[in-house]
């Protein structure tokens, strides 16, 4: 017990220590020494605290009770909120200072209102959901920061800056700390502290290059997630108005009618920070900010927070208007995500899009709260956090060798990156395809929502045929073979390599792994909320590990294949140019009826008429404002 | 063991079955057109003839793709026939169908390449509504299980008439009939050659053919579990559907990719949609 | 046992036919001479193609795409020239761009004469060139054999 207590406390505070070393060292190469004996660190501590708690289904409970520390923390959020008040007029973003004004007077007058009142009895909780969220931030985080080691000491030259990656490292290890420290909290109010702290390091890496569009993003970022904080402050004080309690545990044990108001207003602080529509736009401006905070922030785990939080709360909204009104804010926004990245060609923004709408999928899930959508739901948060980090990841590398995010311009990158290429190729294949995880959570998610309702699933219908659409045809464009050419992997550093080809085994790995990932985390927490079990049948995991086999052992098959083959030139109604009797030139480049000469060049479809992004994202705002707007309703009366 | 021997089983005979209908169809369009037609060992005699021919290949890595969209091709029709779950069955299918889209895109041929693009619009467009087959079967059956679904008491038809239609509006776009032959076609005449095909040949070529003969069986076992309940009604509704498409394929004129995607979405959610809502609310 | 003879697939070319020829090789696919019940198919693709029929003469624009034509069809493979032109240039073999008959630029196995070419004897070329085909097929076999051994 005391061990547990003990790793608890280090993962939050031992972060901490790091970034104050991350302040003050210049040096590059001690940087580096340091941040991998960290992750090192870090890494064996959350699995440590997992092996310690695996099959435990009654959550830990800890008190802390240092007064001091809640007095730390108001001051650290007040200081944090002068500042975005001076950034915001320094920025010329009122809106920013305004809503840092309202922040400190709504939360000083709550703890002067109250003070001396507003105690809670255990601060920190561990149980198997925080304990999945600890491997996710232990584990991919600190594979992220290795990879930052690497990739950020091209960054500034690619994007002709000043080095900054102190403040970089700095802010990643205090993001790091608070979401170790939002996955434990108990105490809402120090929920609340740590939510905070993730949107303003968002906020400060988002604006990372101080270029103006950067700029003007993170500040959407922080608006809308500020925004979202007060909603979630607006909750704490009225469940704490109205029952006396603070704890995250007793709002969960409070009769659903008692618990709905708050219950609604920290999901829908949960909704902004997983970018669901109405509010996605600011995930697809964080896009600006560099790859690995992408992978980190944007995509495995602060907007995992949102959803986690829902996920929390999901048992309350069971079966009422307002998890109705959930489940349809996610499902709209997964299908209209889904159909919106047909439409991209900046494959950071495909990925934003896909991001967003998984994360409308799980919420969908959490919003049913059966006892199968919940599984699903976390099941989801797993495989989406592994894969599309290394899809992050890998487009970043991507880009340092071709210098480009365009789909358009990876055609035959299997021959000019292949390392990278099969990276990305196990990512996309994790993403959608049978039988990796994505793909096996969306039909667990299909099953859970016909058995609660069919009619949210026709959303996961439609949406999953777009993201079969929009992934087959990047994957098509990595796969061509045009001609032979040089390798432009060179720039790839070990760190990177070492974390790609690590998040490529997992992806892999918790495919194989996720009957028991299923039996020993997810099923004990399940059971603790609903006493059922969930199962999947022995002989579907039988047929998913032999297609899993097939697709791991088929590609040797290259290797082996006879050598009777005849290379000749691709079909060009017999117009290509053979004078060099090179074949790949023969292949691309072809006589017009004018005896010109002309190369080929493919390209995909983008139907932007029908999936652009202004049309549907307009319908995706309206819709969900509406949704919203009746969630305040249920609210009010 | 008896899951072996049904796979083994499927996998021997499916693909003389599917040869030997896929001749018949050639006998009935040529029927169809006044003409004689070739003898319904064609298809047979015509993959014989390619293995013997030489391999050719744009590149090296073009054949597997092939080889494991014939290989998820015939797990996919095995899982029917084993009565495994349909939902996993449907994914597996579209697994195959990836690998076939993936080997066009390997060539960088821009016919193959064009066949992959239009290849990949079908599959968005049938997909949604097959999902939906599978959910109304899990309606009526409560299983996700093949082997319930065949053994429920009552023919799914009863319950799932919109899904039926539904579903045999996108068979023309699984067994790649005209007007939804975007991809490819048998014959030549046409705007993008041969499709996703146009780059192989010999083996590989005959691989495809065959993959297609087991796909086609697969569908039709797909349309038998409309009506389980009676063995020889739904052999004879799955050949009559048979028919039926093959009358469709030589009455109607290649459309345009907008007009597949719009149609098959519009009727996947008027009939298919619509079908499982009442089921769900009359229930 | 080969089976060429059972399922001969072939591509089409026009070179500078005046069409005439054309007609006819079309008219073979009608239900009066319907040549699908040979289990002939018209492919228009020559990765797919077993036999190359070409109707008219070379000139100089299309030699090379011939050439491209016949190099990407898989062995073994049989040339059809159909019709005088595509024998030896017909009328046109003075013009200043026509190099004169196909086999100027490839082998040829079955020469089909006539202006146009009769589909009947079109048919009877494509049959003659069926022999051919076996006979490379045989050919080749023999040739691997003796490799191997």
């Amino acid at each position: 017990m005391q061990i547990v207590m003990f790793l608890m406390l280090f993962l939050i505070l031992f972060p901490l220590l790091i970034m104050l070393a991350m302040a003050v060292i210049n040096n590059q190469a001690l940087r580096s020494a340091i941040i991998k004996i960290s992750v090192f660190l870090i890494a064996a501590a959350s699995i440590w605290l997992f092996v310690l708690n695996i099959n435990n289904s009654e959550p830990l409970m800890f008190a802390v009770n240092i007064d001091f520390i809640n007095t730390l923390m108001t001051s650290i959020s007040v200081l944090i909120s002068i500042y975005i008040i001076y950034a915001g007029f320094r920025d010329k973003k009122y809106w920013a200072s305004v809503l840092a004004v309202l922040q400190i007077i709504s939360s000083l007058a709550f703890e002067l209102a109250y003070s001396g009142k507003i105690h809670s009895e255990y601060d920190l909780m561990l149980d198997n959901l925080s304990l999945i969220m600890v491997l996710l931030v232990g584990i991919i985080g600190g594979l992220i920061c290795i990879f930052a080691i690497g990739y950020m000491a091209k960054y500034h030259h690619h994007k002709l800056m000043k080095d900054k990656s102190k403040l970089f490292f700095t802010t990643v290890y205090a993001f790091i700390s608070a979401m170790f420290g939002l996955v434990l909290s108990n105490n809402l109010m120090w929920l609340l502290f740590f939510w905070e702290i993730t949107t303003f390091c968002s906020f400060v890496l988002i604006g990372y290059t101080r270029r103006e569009d950067s700029i003007r993003n993170s500040y959407r970022a922080l608006i809308m997630n500020m925004a979202g904080g007060l909603a979630f402050l607006a909750g704490i004080a009225w469940l704490f108005k109205t029952q006396g309690i603070i704890e995250l545990d007793k709002l969960m044990a409070l009769a659903p009618a008692a618990a709905m108001v708050p219950a609604i207003l920290i999901s829908l602080s949960g909704v902004v920070k997983s970018a669901q529509m109405p509010f996605s736009s600011w995930l697809l401006g964080a896009m600006v900010a560099p790859t690995p905070t992408s992978a980190l922030l944007h995509s495995s785990t602060m907007v995992k927070a949102g959803v986690y939080i829902i996920i929390r709360l999901s048992p309350l909204l069971k079966n009422t208007p307002a998890g109705f009104a959930l489940t349809l804010i996610g499902a709209i926004t997964f299908l209209l995500a889904s159909f919106i990245a047909i439409s991209m060609h900046n494959v950071k923004r495909l990925l934003a899009y896909s991001t967003i709408s998984t994360l409308g999928l799980i919420v969908a899930c959490a919003g049913v709260g059966t006892y199968q959508a919940i599984w699903t739901a976390i099941l989801l948060m797993i495989f989406h956090a592994v894969a599309k980090s290394l899809l992050f990841l890998s487009v970043g590398t991507v880009e340092h060798g071709i210098d480009s995010l365009n789909i358009e311009d990876m055609d035959g990158l299997i021959l000019r990156m292949p390392k990278v290429t099969v990276c990305l190729l196990i990512g996309i294949s994790g993403m959608f395809l049978a039988p990796f995880g994505m793909l096996i959570s969306k039909w667990a998610a299909l099953e859970a929502l016909i058995v609660a309702n069919p009619f949210i699933a026709f959303f996961v219908v439609f949406g999953s045929s777009a993201t079969l659409f929009f992934y087959t045809k990047w994957m098509g464009k990595l796969i061509m073979i045009i001609h032979p050419s040089e390798n432009q992997e060179k720039v790839v550093s070990s760190a990177e390599w070492f974390t790609m080809g690590t998040l490529s085994a997992l992806t892999v790995l918790v495919c194989i792994a996720f009957p028991s990932i299923s039996t020993h985390i997810i099923d004990p927490y399940i059971r603790h909320l609903y006493q059922q079990d969930v199962s999947m049948n022995t002989g579907n995991i039988v047929i998913m590990l032999i297609m899993m086999a097939l697709i791991l052992t088929l590609p040797f098959q290259i290797l082996l294949q006879h050598k009777d083959k005849k290379h000749v030139i691709a079909y060009l109604c017999g117009a290509n140019i053979t004078e060099n009797n090179l074949l790949y030139e023969a292949n691309t480049r072809f006589h017009t009826t004018k005896m010109d000469v002309e190369e080929l060049k493919l390209r995909n479809y983008y139907f932007e008429n029908y999936f652009g992004e202004d049309k549907l994202g307009k319908i995706g705002v309206v819709t969900t404002t509406l949704l919203i707007a009746v969630l305040f309703g249920i609210i009010l009366i | 063991m008896k899951i072996i021997l049904i796979s083994i089983a499927f996998i021997i005979f499916a693909p003389i079955l599917g040869g030997l209908l896929s001749g018949l169809d050639r006998i009935i369009s040529a029927r169809m057109q006044k003409r004689v037609g070739p003898s319904i060992f064609q298809p047979f005699y015509d993959v014989f003839k390619l293995f013997q021919k030489e391999n050719v290949v744009v590149n090296s890595s073009q054949n597997f793709y092939m080889i494991c969209f014939l290989i998820f091709t015939v797990f996919t029709g095995a899982m029917l026939f084993t009565g495994e779950d349909i939902l996993l069955t449907v994914f597996s299918s579209t697994l195959a169908g990836i690998f076939f889209v993936l080997g066009g895109y390997s060539t960088y041929s821009p016919y193959s390449f064009i066949g992959s693009e239009r290849e990949l619009i079908s599959m968005m467009s049938d997909e949604p509504m097959v999902i939906l087959m599978a959910i109304g079967m899990y309606m009526v059956t409560h299983s996700f299980f093949i082997h319930d679904i065949v053994a429920f008491d009552k023919p799914a038809i009863i319950y799932l008439p919109g899904v039926f239609i539904g579903y045999l509006f996108v068979l023309t776009i699984k067994m790649k009939k005209s007007p939804f032959d975007l991809s490819m076609s048998h014959h030549a005449h046409q705007e993008v050659v041969s499709g996703i095909k146009t780059e192989f040949s010999g083996k590989s070529l005959a691989m495809i053919e065959i993959a297609h003969w087991y796909e086609n069986i697969f569908l039709l076992g797909t349309v038998y579990l409309f009506f389980a309940v009676s063995p020889i009604i739904g052999i004879l509704v799955s050949l009559l559907v048979y028919f039926i498409e093959t009358f469709i394929d030589n009455t109607n004129a290649r459309v345009k990719w907008q007009w597949l995607l719009k149609s098959s979405w519009i009727v996947a959610l008027v009939f298919g949609a619509t079908n499982i809502l009442i089921l769900y609310f009359v229930k | 046992m080969s089976y060429f003879k059972k399922s001969p697939w072939l591509i089409h070319y026009d070179g500078s036919s005046c069409n005439g020829c054309d007609i006819e090789v079309l008219a073979c696919l009608t239900p009066l001479y319907d040549i699908e019940r040979f289990g002939i198919i018209n492919t228009g693709n020559p990765k797919h193609a077993d036999i190359f029929l070409i109707t008219g003469s070379v000139n100089e624009q299309n030699k090379e795409v011939i050439q491209n034509i016949y190099s990407q069809m898989p062995d073994p493979k049989v040339v059809i020239a159909v019709g005088i032109c595509a024998a030896s240039g017909g009328v046109f073999a003075d013009c200043y761009n026509v190099m004169g008959g196909v086999d100027k630029l490839i082998p040829v196995d079955v020469y089909v004469p006539g202006c146009a070419a009769r589909p009947e004897a079109i048919i009877d070329g494509v049959v003659k060139g069926l022999d051919v085909l076996e006979q490379k097929y045989s050919q080749k076999n023999n040739t691997d054999k003796k490799e191997n051994a």
